[in-house]
């Protein structure tokens, strides 16, 4: 068992997400980064639908009930064991009553924590990923304790650390496709969507990134659609939505471009300060 | 079924297939047989299928490598005759409680309207809704058929907490909240019928094609009801259609 010190300012337990309940209204939801959370998988040569727990910014510290191993993956809030400094991207062995803590943000935005076997939180529709109204919480709050199995120390494995680019954070490059309404775009809109930096405004979560500049139109609403993660909502006032793994499944706001899934990745782990452009991938 | 779709790439692993853009009966149905081809036959390797009103998105497996291959699969199945299995549609009789307690925009939209409070409820209790489809929340249903002097527009600032079962009518479209939610619309009344039950071993009762009829109740009906469905003893009424 782990059990939660302190919370920070989002974290949640979440794997690929729940698949196959459109029909019901059900988001997919799943961790923002996949890049980064497979990566923790990875190392511990788990399942990649293993359950992670998904950290935003720091700011929490857990307790290890039982003997496992784990790693750390996505941004760099130097994490501690027992306030000594350990690696990301390595397979770290943990015992009964050490306790993880998370401190300074050095780069990214979203950081997984894996443990051997994945968390054993309940699973609702097929998946373990936190969502309001599907699981019981939403979010982890202090004095929570999350089941996994206990493992000891297996010596075959390496602890070999992963060298990862860091083009994945620091990348201002985010590719996508034309999505169905493109070509409601003129020649000048097109010119501003590609040329123009963008930005993440403080209205951000799991469900959406509002960006803060503005692509003028008088587009009208489209007949309610499909809209999935990565898609980019265009609204009358010109502001800019990047739907995330918690939207909705249906919306009414012309989707303009859809992203790459490796930039819904590189996307997950921006900030309010970083800035972007998209690019048009045939 | 002479309808001409288009057909568009939606990102690394989906295809968009669009209707014209009308909410139309007929649309819904042709929908429905579509979605229901490809469940049934399983020749294309889709993981979810989202309908709108005039469209259905499939949702791949994997990367889409050869998209004009993977049209034509779906263009097979679309023009396919074989005899489906005929889904089953119902009516689903939705108990609701329009006291002022509940409607709480009730009197607003009566004195915009001039309509009076009574005739407000007969409008939105006669009529038999149809599912398009259910999207914006998990069990939030989107109904066709509201009465034209019932579109009242969406609440200039949402509210924040609307109840759950709270009923309530944005533009042209009525609904019920399966859950506490921000929103937007007037709201009406309330029902103590759960839309969206992970306890139950369906978790959304309705689905797209079916219809929903809403039934005035008074308030002390509304709260036996409500202690009939704690203690599981409610009983939903459905009727059977052909859809």
């Amino acid at each position: 068992m782990l059990k939660v010190l302190k919370a920070g300012f989002f974290t949640s337990i979440q794997d690929k997400g729940r698949v196959g309940f459109a029909s019901i209204g059900v988001p997919v939801s799943g961790v923002m980064d996949f890049f980064s959370s497979d990566l923790t998988n990875h190392i511990l040569n788990n399942s990649l639908d293993a359950a992670v727990i998904e950290i935003t910014l720091g700011a929490c510290k857990f307790l290890f009930l039982e003997n496992t191993e784990i790693a750390i993956s996505g941004g760099n809030f130097s994490p501690t064991i027992n306030d000594k400094p350990i690696s990301i991207n390595q397979r770290i062995i943990v015992e009964k009553h050490d306790v993880l803590s998370f401190g300074k943000v050095k780069y990214g935005v979203r950081c997984y924590i894996a443990v051997k076997g994945g968390f054993l939180s309940e699973i609702k529709l097929g998946s373990r990923s936190f969502y309001r109204n599907v699981t019981k919480n939403f979010l982890l709050k202090k004095n929570d304790i999350i089941n996994y199995n206990t493992f000891d120390q297996d010596l075959r494995d390496s602890n070999s650390l992963i060298k990862i680019s860091k083009n994945h954070f620091e990348s201002e490059i985010i590719e996508c496709f034309k999505g169905p309404e493109f070509d409601l775009l003129n020649k000048e809109q097109q010119n501003i969507l590609f040329e123009k930096s963008f930005s993440l405004s403080i209205d951000n979560n799991r469900m959406g990134f509002k960006l803060n500049e503005i692509v003028e139109n008088n587009f009208e609403q489209i007949l309610t659609s499909a809209v999935i993660p990565g898609t980019v909502q265009i609204t009358p006032s010109g502001k800019l939505i990047v739907l995330m793994r918690d939207c909705q499944v249906t919306g009414g706001y012309p989707r303009i471009i859809q992203l790459t899934e490796n930039s819904i990745n590189i996307l997950a782990q921006k900030t309010t300060n970083n800035k972007f452009k998209f690019k048009l991938i045939p | 079924m002479a309808e001409n779709l288009t057909y568009k790439r939606f990102g690394e692993k989906a295809i968009l297939i669009e209707w014209k853009s009308v909410i139309d009966d007929f649309i819904l149905n042709d929908i429905l047989i579509y979605k229901e081809k490809l469940l049934v036959n399983k020749n294309v390797d889709f993981i979810d299928l989202i309908q709108g009103y005039n469209s259905l998105t499939v949702i791949f497996r994997s990367y889409i490598n050869d998209f004009k291959k993977q049209v034509s699969i779906l263009k097979t199945e679309y023009k396919s005759t074989q005899n489906i299995k005929e889904q089953k549609y119902y009516q689903w009789e939705i108990p609701v409680c329009y006291d002022l307690e509940f409607g709480i925009d009730l009197k607003e939209i009566s004195q915009k309207s001039n309509l009076d409070i009574q005739e407000i409820i007969n409008l939105h209790s006669e009529v038999v809704y149809k599912i398009y489809f259910i999207g914006f929340l998990p069990g939030f249903l989107y109904l066709g058929g509201l009465n034209e002097r019932l579109y009242f527009d969406r609440k200039p600032n949402p509210r924040l907490n609307v109840v759950k079962g709270a009923v309530g009518i944005g533009g042209m479209q009525t609904g019920v909240y399966p859950n506490v939610s921000a929103g937007g619309w007037n709201i009406i009344g309330k029902t103590p019928i759960h839309f969206f039950d992970l306890e139950k071993e369906v978790t959304c009762f309705a689905k797209a094609g079916d219809f929903i009829k809403f039934k005035s109740i008074s308030l002390e009906e509304f709260y036996h009801i409500e202690n009939e469905i704690l203690k599981n003893k409610y009983q939903l009424i459905k009727i059977s259609t052909d859809a």
